[in-house]
């Protein structure tokens, strides 16, 4: 392994020699880019699409683009997509089934074109986020082989945060805006340069193929210092006490009836999550009511027919359903995969289109549950 | 992705009540692998979808039994269809009765409604080895007389006490009327060295459990089956949480220790 070479530094030429080597590969290079008034995740042909120059500016309910003095390509935080988009899409053919004029039926497995995507840009939330999609879609007794396949395939090019959003709070979920292991490069931009460091040896083979040199200690310290300087400008953070508790001991609280006068339910924040992992089924047939067929499509525990029973949903009330999403996501989540289902990226209060603002509304069940009396961290 | 499902022919078809229907399916080519009695199948009816079924029957040919009672579309659709059609079929799913935990110990049995059809399979394996279980005890509850599924099936099962009781009796019903939870004083069994195996509606399960807890019965020994929606059953849809639990992974049968405060939480 090659992962303990010392970092290399590339300038503009170097990422652009690095796509080029993607897209060279036969890979689908999906980064961000400039779109419909957002930095969306599309597909890339050249380094020359990223948004170079952009910004965003973040609050509750809010998302605008904005111009910035420098032209750094990475300087914006998480926009309305994740990687899930990808590796977890929106709608997937499961099987199919013939049914013969005999009445005997067959099945078969949809055997999608597997892509071999290189994502560019992940942000250390992003990188996490796919982390914990492993654990829930491959990690348990079954694995979802279409995940798999992607995820396999999928070379992960991360990105460091420098430029934390309003509505960030990665530290406070135990992250931050250094890339953890899981990449295959991880790139530090500092003033039109990159600093690389290699965390496979499959992104090692890909440095080579790109002009760089190596970085030297003072661009090293000089990503560091950019990186823990964005640890110090998160916009928001989680009340440092143990979630899972304050979820367990909260499944009464008022707080609920507060926060569902102002839900809609719409489920834009399980959309936009980037380890909101359900889905349901549908049942498409032909004309000929002889050709049948399974597709998986994305679902959100806001939908009334997400719990729906012979007789009604079991979950009706808007406070149900904004209580199971927050319990789940901060607490239960760690009964299911040992692990929290938020890294903190504030894309669901970005896109709030009420505003609602998840760190909020857990700062106002802590209080609550101090005000009751019953701490039991 | 989820497997694919597996053809399996219906070989019999019959009718348990008014809405409910047993399937006896045969698998067309290779079986699945065995079912223990609880556990699930997603059961996919041509072109309307899949539903989980317990199995109510498991036959060492491969063979499967499903008793489905007709409350949707796809369970409709399986209602409605007739020997010699193909259905699809998935599983093994699930945690099941798991009766050897109640190996040299009473046995309570307690069904509402459908609810018997998947304790039946366990019932029929406990009743075959009446040297490994203590006294076996079958509870049946229904909202009526014509609600009462394997009526002649259940006469002849060789348990130490079977006690049937209805909601509403009609003109002809001599039996008892009443909760089901009112036979457990007839009941024969030694609370603290019993497991109990409980199905049926939400209500009729807390209502049991609490008063099997309340006798005396260990939370961690009252088995119960819950039901949630259920996509994929391989614990990948998010749909059948109850709480901290995924039921397609978790259950569907639970202990009663991790099953009673989730079912406390009104909407959980």
């Amino acid at each position: 392994m090659s992962v303990t070479a010392a970092p290399a530094m590339i300038d503009r030429a170097g990422l652009d020699a690095l796509v080029a080597a993607l897209v060279a590969q036969g890979r689908t290079v999906i980064g961000p880019t400039v779109r419909d008034g957002a930095i969306v995740l599309a597909e890339l042909d050249s380094a020359e699409a990223l948004p170079f120059g952009w910004g965003v500016e973040l609050d509750a309910g809010r998302y605008r683009l904005a111009r910035r003095d420098d032209g750094a390509a990475f300087a914006h935080s998480a926009g309305p997509q994740s990687w899930k988009n990808f590796l977890h899409p929106a709608r997937e053919r499961l099987w199919s089934a013939e049914r013969t004029p005999e009445g005997d039926v067959s099945f078969t497995a949809a055997e999608p074109a597997v892509p071999s995507y290189a994502f560019l840009g992940v942000r250390p939330c992003d990188l996490r986020a796919i982390a914990i999609q492993d654990r829930v879609l491959t990690g348990g007794r079954h694995t979802d082989s279409g995940y798999a396949g992607r995820r396999e395939r999928a070379l992960l090019i991360a990105v460091e945060c420098t430029e934390p959003g309003a509505t960030c709070f990665c530290v406070s979920t135990g992250g931050g805006p250094a890339a953890d292991p899981g990449y295959d490069l991880a790139l530090t931009e500092t003033d039109g340069r990159f600093l690389v460091r290699v965390g496979s040896d499959e992104g090692a083979a890909l440095l080579d193929r790109v002009p760089h040199r190596d970085a030297g200690p003072d661009a090293e310290e000089t990503a560091r210092d950019a990186v823990d300087a964005a640890r110090e400008r998160m916009g928001r953070a989680l009340p440092p006490v143990d979630l899972r508790t304050l979820m367990g001991a909260s499944l009464a609280a008022e707080r609920w009836d507060d926060v569902a006068a102002r839900c809609l339910t719409c489920g834009n924040c399980t959309m936009v999550c980037p380890t909101c992992f359900c889905t349901t089924t549908e049942e498409v047939t032909d004309l000929t009511g002889d050709h049948t067929e399974r597709w998986q499509r994305w679902d959100s525990c806001f939908d009334l027919d997400f719990s729906y029973l012979h007789g009604g949903p079991v979950r009706s009330s808007p406070y149900s359903r904004y209580r199971q999403w927050l319990t789940h996501k901060l607490g239960t989540w760690h009964d299911q995969f040992g692990t929290s289902g938020c890294v903190g990226c504030g894309r669901c209060i970005a896109w709030c289109p009420a505003g609602i603002d998840i760190t909020e509304e857990v700062a106002a069940l802590d209080a609550e549950r101090t005000a009751r009396g019953t701490e039991t961290d | 992705m989820t497997g694919v499902p597996v053809p399996y022919r219906v070989v019999a078809r019959r009718p348990e009540t008014a809405d409910t229907v047993t399937l006896r399916l045969e698998p067309v080519g290779a079986a699945l692998e065995d079912f223990a009695p609880g556990q699930f199948a997603m059961v996919h009816c041509f072109g309307r979808g899949e539903i989980p079924v317990s199995v109510s029957s498991v036959q060492a040919t491969g063979g499967l039994a499903h008793t489905i009672r007709a409350v949707g579309a796809v369970s409709a659709g399986l209602c409605e269809t007739q020997a010699g059609d193909v259905l699809g079929v998935r599983g093994p799913y699930g945690v099941g009765w798991e009766p050897e935990r109640a190996r040299g110990r009473d046995v309570v049995v307690v069904a509402g409604g459908i609810g018997l059809a998947p304790l039946r399979p366990l019932i029929l394996r406990v009743l075959a080895e009446p040297v490994t279980y203590g006294r076996v005890n079958v509870l049946i509850g229904a909202r009526t007389p014509a609600d009462l599924m394997s009526r002649k099936e259940i006469e002849r099962w060789p348990a130490a006490y079977t006690g049937v009781t209805v909601d509403r009796p009609d003109q002809e019903w001599r039996g008892d009327v009443g909760l089901v939870t009112t036979l457990l004083d007839r009941a024969e069994f030694t609370p603290t060295n019993t497991v109990a195996f409980v199905c049926g509606p939400e209500p009729m399960i807390r209502a049991t459990a609490r008063d099997l807890a309340s006798r005396g019965v260990p939370r961690e020994r009252i088995r119960v089956s819950l039901e949630r929606n259920m996509r994929c059953a391989t614990g990948h849809c998010g749909h059948c949480q109850l709480g901290p639990l995924l039921l397609c992974q978790a259950g569907p049968v639970v202990d009663w220790a991790d099953a009673e405060h989730p079912l406390s939480v009104r909407e959980l």
